[in-house]
């Protein structure tokens, strides 16, 4: 495979596509497909084939077109018309209607119609997620019809590792996975660690343990190439010969579609021995998580690649010097590395374009909970708070009002409605007390009670701790006594007082980020939310009526 | 240099061993492959019991002990077998703010069985999972490895009662 062979296979695949003057688009990830989005697209096939329209139109599953909850989408192109919620045949005659109105251009199925210029779909900037969509996850070609694997190739042949890690590094591209921890920098600490015989490793963290964040499953179910050439530039930059994909169980599709994708580059030659007839070597193998949160942190992540159990080591020294099998390891987020084949190809500055002063390009979020666009977004950094939610999420449905909007997961926290205006970029989120994390944004509305959330958090970290460190196996459970007993209305200022010491206590004391962040949400809530635990304490009543006190309020039934 | 030992005969000649013997022979009896191991025979039978534990210890020159630990450390595999029909209510934040914990409850009225646990009649296991990334879908349930969305407690009693009373 060389530059000429890449790019005769993007001709002849762009032509293929041209052949048909329509294009019927079919969402089949993880949230379409639940609603049934294979049968749509099986339905819409068979309406073609019965109107004799196959040399006309062709028929493509592809990846999350974003707006989950109005699922299953079907757009049809070249208009860019957009259907939502459409229904499979034995449900109505949605499929057939789709068909039927290509006949003139200017007609479309009007109780289907999503309007594509909502702010939803017009103020996303998308680097990451720019094939999402558009491209078949499960055929390479259509990934290099859209410029895939150019910018590998490129690399290998026109650019030393130097020169690729100078480009990352220029771009400002700092890791996904919640950190932030500049991706530059830790690529060229890896290329300079010296090791045995020369061994490295490339180790992608795909392990979305976060409740509440999907992107990583949507990148790798709808663009999984994308990820694989990111991992082959980094693998080339750091001078490794061998990477491992930690992905979750959890996540049958993405797992499914990264095996056809290794064995489709492999078979091209894109993965494998001296790729590109170069010297460069590249082989990437998957290894499935088991369901432990805390394998998400990188030497927790390393041990069970081993085939251990997944409790962390204590850094330094870090993977970047001794990881996996103690050897010089790069780890990145799925992420981080879906945006590297771009910045390769645009350059780094075009990439540092985008975005504030500290935190470059654009961030994908996976918006849940009580807003009325749920869904995957890819916003640049540095968008107001408010434009997220109001704007592209569409407000809170049902009329009720904003309370918080939690972002990072169990190591972040709640950021208030006085900082909606605030911009989204790792400082500004860590100055009001949360994190970026890796990308899972949920919205709060006043059906919500604040030490509940808390204690939710809680009680997820009590379960997820690995039990290694006593601090973090001993306090997470103290605390979530704690908060147990101040929901119940059973708590007085002395248990408020101890849970604040612990907050300090294990915070400080863990050995590895599960513990150093777990009372994270506890502090944000305490910080802006103080009068609703004073309510559970003093009054003995849940303010929200989620909780039940003695006394118990009674109040509008919640969790509808 | 040690010899190299002699493969470790399948506890049965269930033809679902020679699955596990693949993935095995594919990882080369590494150690490392226990967890690969460990998700074939599961997928294969359903469940970890303690034969498989023994013969997988055996066939990776690993302590039992040690394959102990690493089955039990992980959510994910279980020792014991599972109802015929599995039901996993989503417990993420977003399935959480939109109402998960009524699903558990409706589960519990109509099926008397807590998380963890299955039916007595070995119809149906009540499970949960720390997110099944279909946050948009919230409150999101598994029933038998379908992904459905927005399900309430009524549909979520409707569908178990089905599994329950009609061998659907």
């Amino acid at each position: 495979m060389t530059l000429e062979d890449l790019r005769e296979i993007a001709r002849t695949e762009r032509e293929k596509q041209q052949e048909f003057p329509r294009k019927i688009h079919v969402c089949t990830a993880a949230a379409c497909l639940s609603q049934r989005s294979d049968k749509v697209k099986a339905g819409i096939e068979a309406r073609i084939k019965e109107k004799g329209l196959e040399k006309s139109c062709h028929v493509k599953g592809v990846g999350c077109m974003g707006l989950c909850a109005a699922g299953p989408l079907v757009s049809v192109e070249p208009e860019g018309k957009l259907y939502q919620g459409v229904r499979p045949p034995e449900e109505g005659s949605d499929t057939t209607d789709i068909v039927d109105s290509l006949e003139s251009k200017n007609t479309a199925v009007e109780r289907l119609k999503l309007d594509p210029t909502l702010p939803f779909f017009k103020e996303q900037v998308k680097v990451v997620l720019e094939n999402s969509g558009n491209i078949d996850p499960e055929r390479i070609e259509d990934y290099i019809s859209a410029d895939g694997y150019e910018a590998l190739l490129a690399a290998l042949t026109a650019m030393t590792p130097l020169e690729v890690i100078e480009q990352v590094t220029k771009s400002g591209l700092r890791g996904r996975g919640g950190a932030g921890y500049p991706t530059g920098l830790k690529w060229s600490t890896v290329a300079k660690a010296r090791s045995q015989n020369n061994t490295k490793f490339v180790i992608c963290n795909a392990d979305e343990g976060d409740p509440g964040a999907f992107m990583d499953r949507s990148v790798l179910e709808s663009d999984p190439q994308r990820v694989l050439e990111g991992m082959a530039i980094a693998a080339y930059a750091v001078g490794a010969s061998h990477g491992y994909i930690y992905v979750r169980a959890e996540y049958p599709l993405a797992i499914k579609r990264l095996k056809t994708a290794i064995k489709q580059a492999e078979n091209l030659g894109l993965l494998g021995n001296n790729i590109c007839e170069t010297r460069f070597s590249f082989r990437i193998d998957i290894r499935l998580g088991a369901g432990a949160f805390v394998c998400g942190e990188e030497t927790a992540l390393i041990n069970s690649v081993e085939g251990k159990r997944g409790t962390p080591r204590p850094r330094p020294p870090y993977p970047a010097q001794e990881g996996l099998w103690g050897a010089p390891t790069l780890i990145n987020n799925v992420e981080t590395y879906a945006n590297i084949a771009p910045i390769v190809r645009k350059g780094g500055a075009w990439y540092a374009g985008i975005g504030t002063e500290k935190s470059k390009g654009t961030k994908v979020f996976a918006l849940a909970g009580r807003v009325q666009n749920t869904g995957l977004i890819e916003v640049p950094m540095g968008i107001k708070l408010r434009d997220i939610i109001f704007r592209l999420g569409g407000g809170i449905p049902d009329g009720r009002n904003f309370k918080a909007a939690q972002t990072g997961g169990p190591s972040g926290g709640c950021v208030p409605e006085q900082y909606l205006d605030m911009p989204v970029d790792y400082e500004s989120l860590a100055k009001v007390g949360s994190i970026m994390g890796s990308g899972g944004l949920i919205v709060m509305d006043d059906t919500s009670c604040m030490p509940d959330v808390a204690k939710y958090f809680m009680d997820f970290c009590r379960t997820e701790s690995c039990g290694k460190c006593a601090p973090c196996r001993v306090g997470t459970t103290h605390m979530h006594n704690l908060l147990e007993k101040i929901t119940s209305g059973a708590a007085g200022e002395k248990e408020l007082a101890l849970l604040e010491e612990l907050c300090t206590v294990v915070s400080q004391t863990s050995l590895c980020g599960l513990g150093q962040t777990a009372p994270n949400p506890v502090v944000s809530t305490l910080r802006y939310f103080r009068n609703e635990y004073m309510a559970h304490i003093s009054d003995k009543q849940c303010p929200a009526g989620v909780c039940k006190t003695k006394p118990a309020a009674k109040t509008a039934e919640v969790g509808k | 240099m040690p010899a190299y030992p002699a493969t470790v005969l399948p506890p049965s000649d269930d033809k679902r061993w020679r699955i596990v013997e693949g993935t095995m022979r594919r990882h080369g009896r590494e150690p490392n492959a226990l967890i690969e191991v460990l998700h074939t025979v599961q997928e294969s039978f359903g469940y970890l019991d303690d034969t498989a534990l023994r013969f997988v210890a055996q066939s990776l020159r690993l302590p039992y002990s040690k394959v102990f630990g690493v089955a039990t450390f992980y959510h994910f595999f279980t020792l014991k077998p599972k109802g015929k029909h599995t039901c996993v209510v989503c417990t993420g934040t977003a399935c959480y703010i939109k109402g998960s914990p009524a699903l558990l409850k409706a589960v519990e009225q109509s099926a008397h069985i807590q998380p963890g646990e299955t039916t007595e009649d070995n119809q149906v296991s009540l499970l949960t999972a720390r997110c099944v990334g279909s946050c948009g879908l919230a409150p999101a349930v598994v029933f038998d490895g379908d992904v459905a969305g927005k399900i309430g407690p009524e549909e979520m009693s409707k569908r178990i009662l089905r599994w329950l009373h009609h061998d659907a």
